[in-house]
C-alpha cells in the first residue's frame, strides 16, 4: 500500500517566507509521488499549526509527514509531538531545515526556492521508507554528579540536596568556594563576599545529602543520561579525612613556607601543608608533595609527630572512585587571562602594576596585606591608582568577547580604594557597561564619588618618564576619546581588569562528558536564549562562569536552573531516550566480527555459539560506523538505514539524473558493492 | 553575452553533533554561502558508507561534502578517524573511477566554526565550478557500459599490489 505523505511548509513570519518562494513549494510537493496533502503556514510551531496537522492525520489518514521549517534542533521534538498526539508513530516524521540551510544563508529567491525544492524531495522520499520506532525508557539514577565547588556548582548542589537528592559534589581544590571565596566585598551592594558565602559553604559541608569530594578531578566519564559512570581520582591529601579535626597545629608548625599561587593569586603564602583559607571546608588540610621537605628530602615529618589524633598518613596515595549517577552538572569556573601576554601594560616587569585577582586578595581583611592597600613593598600606600579595562577583552588579538563583570569589578575595587586611602582613582575604559540591577546606580555612586573615568583604551604602562612630575611613577598613556587628547597619566599604582577565560582544561573535561565548546572555550548550551543550561548531550548540564563570564547572581540563578531541570528528571524517575541504534541479523550476519572492534563502547558481543555479532541495545549510541562497515549488509541503524539515507540522497538529487538514465546508477552501485 | 554560471550539485553529509550544528550556526549568524551543498545530517561521520558516496555521484552530484567533528572531538569518542580511514579508501576507489579526488572532501566543523565550514563549502564550490559537471550517469551512457571501468580498477589494483611485475 503506497504511503500516504502530508508536506508542511512554514513561512516563520517572513524568515522562510522572505526569501523562499513558500506557495510555489507548497504547490510542487503536492506534484510528488504519494504525496497527498501539501499546506503553508505562517507559524508550523504555533499550536494552531500543530494542530492542522494532527487534523489531516486524522482526517487524511496521512501516514508520513514532512516538515519543511527550521532546524530539526530546534523542533523536531515539538512536531513529534504532534504527530504522537495524533496517533501517528513520531518516528514516521522527517524535517527539511528550509530555515538555517537555506532562507538565512541564501540571497537570491530562485535558487533559495530551487534548494528548498531539493530538500523537501529528500525529505519526501526519505520519510517514505521510515519505520515506526518506540522510544525506549530509561530509568533515572537519582544521584548527580556536580563538577566544581564554586559559587555555582554550591548553588546547584544544595538545591538538589534540599530535594532530598544525593549529590556528589567534586572540587579541584583542597576547599570549595571557588573564585568568590577570594572577594573581600561583592558589588554592587558591597556586602562581604565571606558573609554570605561561607554559611552555604558549611552547609554543604555539613548536608546529610550532598558526599563533598574535595582536592578531586574527573578522570572519566560513560554511559548515559540516568546511568553515567564516572571515575572521579581522589588526589592524596596525606592526611586521614576521617580523623583529622582541624585544629590547624600541623598547619601552624609546618617549616616550609611557599608562595600560595592559587588562592592568593601569588601574593601570599602558604605552608606545604595547608588550607586555602581559615574557612576551608572542608578543614581538613592536605599536603603538597611539591613543596613538602619530606618528599623532597626525607627529613621533617613534623606535623606527623605534633598532630593530636596521629591523622597524617605519609604513604596515601591516590584513589580512583566509581561513581554512578543520573545526571551530571558541570561548573568548572573559569581562570583569569594571563595579563603578561600583553607586554606594554607591564605586568610582570612594572611592579607596581597588579591583576585584578591579586588586587582582590590585598583588599581582603584576611588577605595578605590585611586589607591594606600597598605598593608591591608592602608598606607604601599609592597617591593615585589607575585601572585599566578590558586586558584581553574586547581586542581582536586576545579575547573578541566583552567579559561583562569587569566594569562592574573596577567600580567595586575604585569604591574600595577610595574608601581605605586618600588615592586619587582612575578607570579608562572603552564603554562602561553596568547593564543590570542597580548596577547603573552604583556608576552613578563612583562618579558622584570623585572616581575619574577616561574613555580610551591604555596603550601602554610604562615607568619611562617625560615630565619632572612623572618621575618614580607608572605612566598610563592613554587617547582620552571625548576630549580627543593623548594623556598621560602618573600613578603610582595600576591595576589590570584581566579578561575572564575558561578553564585551561576546560575543552578536556567538556569532551570527557562528551559536550563541546565554543571557539573561545566555554561550553556549548543546547540552545542560546530557551535553553541556557542544558547541552546537546543528554543528562550534562552546565552553570556558572564555565559557559561564558558571568557575576555571582547569574552563576547562582544558573546553578540553581541546573539543579531543577535535573530534580524534574529524577522526579519523573525514567526517561525516554531515542531508539536510534544499531541492530544486526543474524541470518545475514557471517561473524567476520569487523563491526566488533569498531565500537567504542563495547556494544557489539560475539555470541560463540551462533557465530554471529549482537548489539546491545543499552550500550549502543546509535552513531552508525559498524552499520556503514558491515561487509555483509547485516547492520541495519535504526531511523538511518541504508535504505532510508539512499533515498534521501535520491530525493536530494532528484533534478540532477534527468540527462542520464537512473538505471545505470543502479549499476554503478551493484558494481562497487562488487568491488569492496 | 552573459555566460551562464555553472551551478555544481553537492550532496554534504554532516554529522549530528558538530558540522551539523555549525551549519545551523551558519543560519543563525546569517552567514551568507554557496547554497549548492544539500545536506544529509547523519549521527556521525562515521556513518558515511563510501557506498553513500558514490551512489550520491553516481545519481548526478557533482562532488560529495563529508564533515565531522575535529579529530579528538568526535562525540562517539573516536569514530571520526574511522571516517578518515575509510575515506582515504575511497580516494583510492575514486581514482579507479576516474573520478577527481578534489569532488570529495572530508572537512572538520566543530559546532562554533559555523564561518570556517562556509568558507570550506564556498571554496568546494569553486573548485568543482572549475572541474565542471560530472555527469557520470551520462558518461556511463556514452561509454561502453561499466566494464572497461572494472577493467581500470584491476590495473589499478593490480599496480597498487605490485601483481605481476
Amino acid at each position: 500500500m503506497a504511503e500516504r505523505v502530508g508536506v508542511y511548509v512554514c513561512h516563520c513570519g517572513s524568515n522562510i517566507a522572505g526569501v523562499v518562494d513558500v506557495a510555489e513549494i507548497t504547490r510542487w510537493a503536492g506534484t510528488l509521488e504519494d504525496v497527498v496533502v501539501s499546506r503553508e503556514y505562517k507559524f508550523l510551531c504555533s499550536s494552531l499549526g500543530q494542530a492542522m496537522i494532527a487534523d489531516d492525520i486524522r482526517g487524511e489518514r496521512l501516514t508520513r509527514i514532512v516538515v519543511a521549517a527550521c532546524s530539526p534542533h530546534l523542533h523536531e521534538k515539538t512536531f513529534r509531538r504532534a504527530c504522537a498526539n495524533a496517533g501517528l508513530n513520531p518516528f514516521l516524521l522527517q524535517m527539511a531545515n528550509i530555515r538555517e540551510h537555506v532562507s538565512w544563508v541564501t540571497k537570491e529567491k530562485q535558487t533559495a526556492t530551487d534548494k528548498v525544492k531539493a530538500l523537501v524531495a529528500g525529505a519526501v522520499a526519505r520519510v517514505k521508507r521510515h519505520c515506526p520506532l518506540e522510544p525506549m525508557p530509561v530509568k533515572v539514577n537519582p544521584h548527580t554528579l556536580v563538577l566544581g565547588g564554586g559559587i555555582a556548582g554550591i548553588q546547584a548542589a544544595l538545591e538538589l540536596g534540599d530535594a532530598g537528592y544525593p549529590v556528589y559534589l567534586v572540587e579541584r581544590e583542597p576547599s570549595i568556594g571557588g573564585h568568590m571565596a577570594q572577594y573581600d566585598k561583592t558589588f554592587p551592594t558591597l556586602d562581604c563576599a565571606a558573609c554570605i558565602l561561607t554559611p552555604k559553604m558549611s552547609e554543604v559541608g555539613q548536608h546529610e545529602n550532598i558526599k563533598l569530594l574535595t582536592y578531586s578531578e574527573l578522570e572519566e566519564v560513560s554511559g548515559s543520561i540516568g546511568n553515567f559512570k564516572v571515575r572521579i581520582r581522589r588526589k592524596a591529601r596525606y592526611v586521614r579525612e576521617d580523623v583529622c579535626t582541624g585544629c590547624g597545629l600541623c598547619i601552624e608548625k609546618c617549616p616550609r613556607k611557599v608562595v600560595d599561587e592559587v588562592f592568593e593569586a601569588g601574593m601570599g603564602y602558604r605552608k606545604a601543608i595547608y588550607t586555602p583559607f581559615p574557612q576551608a571546608v572542608p578543614k581538613i588540610p592536605v599536603i603538597d608533595r611539591g613543596s613538602c621537605i619530606w618528599f623532597e628530602r626525607g627529613k621533617c615529618r613534623v606535623c606527623e609527630k605534633l598532630c593530636p589524633p596521629s591523622a597524617i598518613a605519609f604513604d596515601q596515595q591516590d584513589e580512583i572512585l566509581e561513581l554512578e549517577v543520573g545526571n551530571i552538572i558541570l561548573a568548572t569556573g573559569w581562570d583569569l587571562f594571563d595579563c603578561r601576554r600583553i607586554p606594554q601594560y607591564g605586568y610582570g616587569r612594572l611592579a607596581n602594576v597588579f591583576t585584578s585577582l591579586e588586587f582582590e586578595r590585598m583588599c581582603n581583611a584576611s588577605g595578605p596585606t590585611g586589607g591594606r592597600i600597598v605598593l608591591r613593598d608592602g608598606v607604601t600606600v599609592p597617591q593615585s591608582v589607575c585601572i585599566v579595562h578590558c586586558v584581553g577583552s574586547r581586542d581582536a588579538n586576545y579575547n573578541t568577547y566583552c567579559s561583562g563583570i569587569c566594569c562592574m569589578l573596577s567600580l567595586k575595587l575604585g569604591h574600595l580604594v577610595m574608601e581605605k586611602t586618600e588615592a586619587k582613582v582612575y578607570a579608562c575604559y572603552i564603554d562602561m557597561r553596568p547593564n543590570k540591577k542597580d548596577y547603573e546606580e552604583f556608576y552613578w555612586r563612583l562618579l558622584d564619588g570623585g572616581m575619574l573615568f577616561v574613555r580610551g583604551k591604555v596603550a601602554e604602562v610604562t615607568d619611562m618618564a617625560r615630565l619632572p612630575q612623572e618621575e618614580g611613577k607608572l605612566i598610563v598613556q592613554v587617547e582620552d576619546t571625548l576630549l580627543g587628547k593623548q594623556r598621560r597619566i602618573p600613578v603610582d599604582m595600576v591595576v589590570l581588569m584581566g579578561a575572564i577565560e575558561p578553564r585551561r582544561d576546560a575543552r578536556e573535561t567538556g569532551l570527557k562528558a562528551g559536550i563541546s565548546c565554543s571557539m573561545a572555550g566555554w561550553y556549548i548550551e543546547r540552545h542560546v536564549k530557551l535553553d541556557p543550561v542544558a547541552t546537546m548531550t543528554e543528562g550534562v548540564f552546565i552553570a556558572g562562569a564555565c559557559h561564558g563570564p558571568k557575576d555571582i547572581p547569574d552563576s547562582v540563578a544558573q546553578g540553581a536552573a541546573a539543579a531543577a531541570r535535573v530534580q524534574g528528571m529524577i522526579t519523573k524517575g525514567t526517561v525516554m531516550i531515542e531508539p536510534v541504534v544499531a541492530s544486526i541479523s543474524a541470518d545475514n550476519c557471517s561473524g567476520c566480527r569487523i563491526c566488533n572492534n569498531l565500537c567504542p563502547f563495547n556494544a557489539i558481543d560475539f555470541l560463540t555459539e551462533e557465530k554471529v555479532s549482537k548489539v546491545n541495545p543499552a550500550l549502543c549510541k546509535g552513531c552508525g560506523t559498524c552499520v556503514a562497515a558491515c561487509p555483509a549488509g547485516a547492520i541495519t541503524g535504526a531511523h538511518f538505514s541504508n535504505d532510508q539515507v539512499g533515498a534521501e540522497i535520491e530525493g536530494l538529487l532528484w533534478d540532477a539524473h534527468g540527462d542520464g538514465q537512473p538505471a545505470m546508477a543502479e549499476d554503478a552501485l551493484t558494481l562497487e558493492l562488487a568491488v569492496s | 553575452m552573459q555566460r551562464e554560471i555553472y551551478e555544481p550539485k553537492i550532496i554534504g553529509f554532516f554529522c549530528n553533533w558538530c558540522s551539523y550544528r555549525a551549519a545551523d550556526g551558519a543560519g543563525t549568524a546569517r552567514i551568507k554561502h554557496s547554497p549548492n551543498v544539500r545536506v544529509i545530517r547523519l549521527m556521525c561521520s562515521g556513518r558515511v558508507d563510501p557506498v553513500f558516496v558514490l551512489k550520491a555521484l553516481s545519481l548526478g552530484a557533482d562532488g560529495v561534502l563529508i564533515a565531522g567533528c575535529h579529530p579528538g572531538e568526535c562525540h562517539y569518542i573516536e569514530q571520526n578517524y574511522k571516517t578518515m580511514r575509510r575515506f582515504a579508501l575511497l580516494k583510492h576507489t575514486l581514482r579507479a573511477f576516474g573520478i577527481s579526488e578534489r569532488r570529495v572532501r572530508l572537512v572538520w566543523a566543530s559546532a562554533a566554526e559555523a564561518s570556517q565550514l562556509t568558507e570550506a563549502i564556498n571554496e568546494l564550490v569553486e573548485d568543482i565550478r572549475t572541474l565542471g559537471p560530472l555527469r557520470w550517469p551520462a558518461n556511463w551512457a556514452e561509454d561502453d557500459g561499466h566494464l572497461p571501468a572494472v577493467d581500470r580498477i584491476l590495473l589499478e589494483h593490480q599496480s597498487a599490489m605490485e601483481i605481476g611485475r
